[in-house]
């Protein structure tokens, strides 16, 4: 179904963090971004969609404008949004936000951190954008974090914080198919499992809580009011986000989950894991029934690696994309 | 990440050095010092040096710093530490011996995370490791208790972690253990490393503990009920997961990782190819390590937790050439004390430490275990010529 493509190098390799990759496709440059954190640093790098180009950019993480190389990046992803893009990262000092292109950081927030090292960790990690104005990050306390985000300049503010989950937040993910008849705008998720149904506005509103009986889930997506949640006893399972009711569950990795992605177009499911394997699925809603179906689509192996990030590269799903522990490269897939 | 991953590092590395030299100390001893005669190593000297570690490693006040939440520490803070443990001994380690040596407990420990099923294995890969410390001091009452005393100590603070919180310990630790790649002999023999360094992932074995092997979709209807299972290719050949091991003071740990997998045979300590030169990280050549003021506070804690051996008693100690012949030792040796580093850190903490009454403290500590003839000029010097000395 899928064959290789020629890989895009990186300046230094991924790290094993939960959804490291993120993808941008700019259709009217013809280019696609990508960016895989590397310990303090994001490399991003601008790919042409003709091959030809590539050119490479490395962020650092900041405490404010000063940059620190102690401090370690959690995630990074860009926000789509009607107005405007903008690169996340989330790190232990807290959260910086970005031109899409990586130029300028138009907005920092730090998180509190206690004076004397305490026992537990403190650090940002979950991105999501919300509708067309939020941007929301999870913290390492379980707190969801919901930053008003103006159509341009840097006059960001945070507009409210939603204190449900105990531990820390492992991915979030805003409803991506478009329509506008779904009710729930955002899902969040925590390492207990516990996975939380949102709705956006001036005050988000809890629709619903689904548990997690301490299996943590490690990557989450929203798609036609379907939560698909990624285990890290390497089960998928996809639940109806208003209700919470199970409609399916797969064993689909031997080992801990680390990325999920949907193509909103096509509805294929990409899974990877510490396995080795990245497993393409297709999602079929049935209205009439108010069910939902998984079918297995594809295999690939890549060898010897713990995946941590596999993203679909277009809304399609077309073509794919992976990175590894350990690996300098961005390993690409194409249909055909 | 994670602020508890420092004993997983200390334990583990500590652990596999013990492992290391274990073996190496029952292979003839080429001495750097001719005047030296070359021979065995004594049983009586072996069980000394093993001890004089053991229990530097696993004494109180050293535990109760390492338990401490802190972030983990910079490679170089991690090799000036376990080259101090080592130091605690009457053996002497050069620098390119140190340099190998470090390169063999990295990349075992690295195979050991990597390799972990569930995160929470991490912590039974300890357990085998402190299991195998114990046996190496039976024959010492005292130890046996410091080392049980520890492994309580670690049962406690980590036994009711979160599996999520294993991770996060596991994630910073493959930061830690990220991009070494050196070939370690033992592994490119047993098929367990690739020829680019990378370890072998196999596809095949039990699924662990909570997981069920791959193949099986199942779909659900409103009420909760079961509709229809079905299956589909999974790639592998996995098994159903097997019992799992104890996080108990004693049992069987049931995981492999983290026993001791050196042979009687020399060639298994080895790393092939040139010793690895200590390359700092890239990123922090450009942005000044605004940390380096506090590892070397936190590492002056440690160290002058840590019992000093009294070494003037007329023992020289023995010099001891770990690996390899002696054109490989000299070449290895020019290669490192070219690279000058050391200077840097030198400086900065020389100033920092009139300032920090920490460092002073401990400084202070040590000058009452040395010789007056050797006391320098400046306190603060004594730590840092310790930590020279590599």
């Amino acid at each position: 179904m899928y064959h290789k493509e020629k890989s895009i190098q990186i300046k230094s390799s991924a790290s094993a963090l939960y959804n490291n990759l993120s993808v941008l496709r700019i259709a009217p440059r013809s280019l696609t971004y990508f960016a895989v954190v590397h310990a303090n640093v994001v490399n991003m790098v601008s790919a042409s969609w003709d091959g030809l180009n590539y050119s490479h950019r490395q962020l650092q993480s900041k405490e404010g404008t000063v940059a620190t190389s102690s401090s370690l990046i959690m995630q990074a992803a860009w926000c789509v949004l009607p107005s405007r893009d903008l690169l996340v990262l989330t790190s232990q000092q807290g959260i910086q936000m970005y031109e899409s292109d990586g130029s300028i950081m138009v907005y920092w927030h730090a998180l509190d951190s206690p004076e004397t090292p305490t026992a537990q960790a403190v650090f940002a990690r979950g991105i999501a954008a919300v509708k067309e104005k939020y941007i929301c990050v999870g913290t390492s306390s379980g707190s969801v974090l919901v930053f008003d985000i103006p159509s341009k300049g840097s006059n960001i503010t945070l507009s409210e914080v939603l204190e449900e989950h105990k531990d820390s937040i492992t991915d979030m993910a805003s409803e991506c198919s478009g329509s506008q008849e779904c009710i729930a705008d955002l899902v969040s998720a925590d390492d207990s499992g516990l996975l939380c149904i949102w709705k956006s506005g001036e005050d988000f509103q809890l629709l619903n809580k689904i548990p997690g009986f301490d299996m943590t889930c490690s990557s989450v997506k929203l798609w036609k009011g379907t939560v698909v949640a990624g285990y890290g006893t390497g089960q998928i399972r996809l639940y109806e986000a208003v209700t919470g009711i199970l409609h399916a569950e797969v064993n689909a990795h031997a080992r801990w989950i680390y990325s999920l992605d949907v193509a909103p177009f096509s509805g294929l499911l990409l899974s990877a894991a510490e396995d080795s394997l990245v497993r393409v699925w297709h999602l079929t809603m049935t209205p009439e029934t108010n069910s939902v179906e998984i079918d297995h689509m594809y295999n690939e192996c890549v060898t010897d690696t713990q995946i941590c990030g596999a993203k679909f590269c277009d809304g399609d799903g077309y073509a794919f994309a992976v990175t590894g522990y350990d690996l300098t490269e961005i390993i690409r897939y194409t249909q055909g | 990440m994670s602020l508890k991953t420092l004993p997983f590092l200390v334990m583990n590395l500590g652990g596999e050095m013990l492992y290391v030299l274990d073996q190496r100390l029952k292979a003839p001893n080429i001495p750097l010092d001719k005047s030296q005669t070359a021979g065995l190593w004594s049983e009586d000297d072996r069980k000394k040096v093993m001890s004089d570690i053991i229990g530097t490693m696993f004494n109180k006040p050293f535990m109760e710093e390492l338990l401490k939440p802190q972030d983990v520490y910079s490679h170089r803070a991690m090799r000036t530490l376990l080259t101090r443990i080592a130091h605690s001994s009457i053996m002497r380690l050069n620098a390119a011996s140190m340099d190998k040596l470090y390169d063999l407990t990295i990349m075992a420990f690295k195979y050991q995370v990597q390799l972990c099923a569930r995160p929470r294995d991490v912590l039974l890969v300890t357990f085998n490791h402190i299991d195998a410390i114990r046996r190496f001091v039976r024959h010492n009452p005292m130890l046996s208790n410091q080392i049980d005393e520890a492994q309580r100590q670690l049962i406690e603070m980590y036994k009711h972690l979160t599996d999520g919180e294993f991770q996060l310990i596991r994630q910073t630790l493959l930061v830690f253990l990220q991009d070494m790649h050196i070939k370690v002999s033992v592994f490119l023999r047993e098929n367990l490393q690739n020829c680019d360094g990378r370890f072998v992932l196999d596809s095949s074995g039990p699924v662990p503990q909570g997981s069920d092997v791959p193949g099986l979709i199942r779909l659900f209807n409103s009420k909760g009920r079961e509709v229809k299972r079905y299956e589909f290719p999974s790639c592998g050949s996995y098994t159903s997961h097997v019992r799992e091991g104890s996080f108990d003071m004693s049992g069987d740990r049931v995981t492999r990782l983290g026993t001791n997998i050196y042979s009687e045979s020399a060639e298994n300590t080895q790393t092939t190819g040139a010793p690895r030169m200590f390359k700092q990280n890239t990123q922090a050549t450009t942005v000044p390590n605004l940390l380096a003021k506090e590892e070397l506070n936190l590492l002056a804690k440690l160290i002058g937790s840590m019992e000093v051996r009294d070494t003037q008693s007329g023992n020289p100690g023995f010099c001891v050439n770990l690996f390899a012949t002696d054109k490989e030792e000299e070449e290895a040796g020019t290669a490192s004390e070219t690279n000058g580093m050391y200077s840097i850190i030198h400086i900065q903490a020389t100033e920092d430490h009139r300032a920090n009454s920490e460092l002073a403290r401990i400084a202070d500590e040590f000058t009452d275990y040395r010789d007056n003839s050797d006391v320098p000029s400046s306190k603060g010097d004594h730590l840092l010529s310790l930590m020279d000395e590599l």
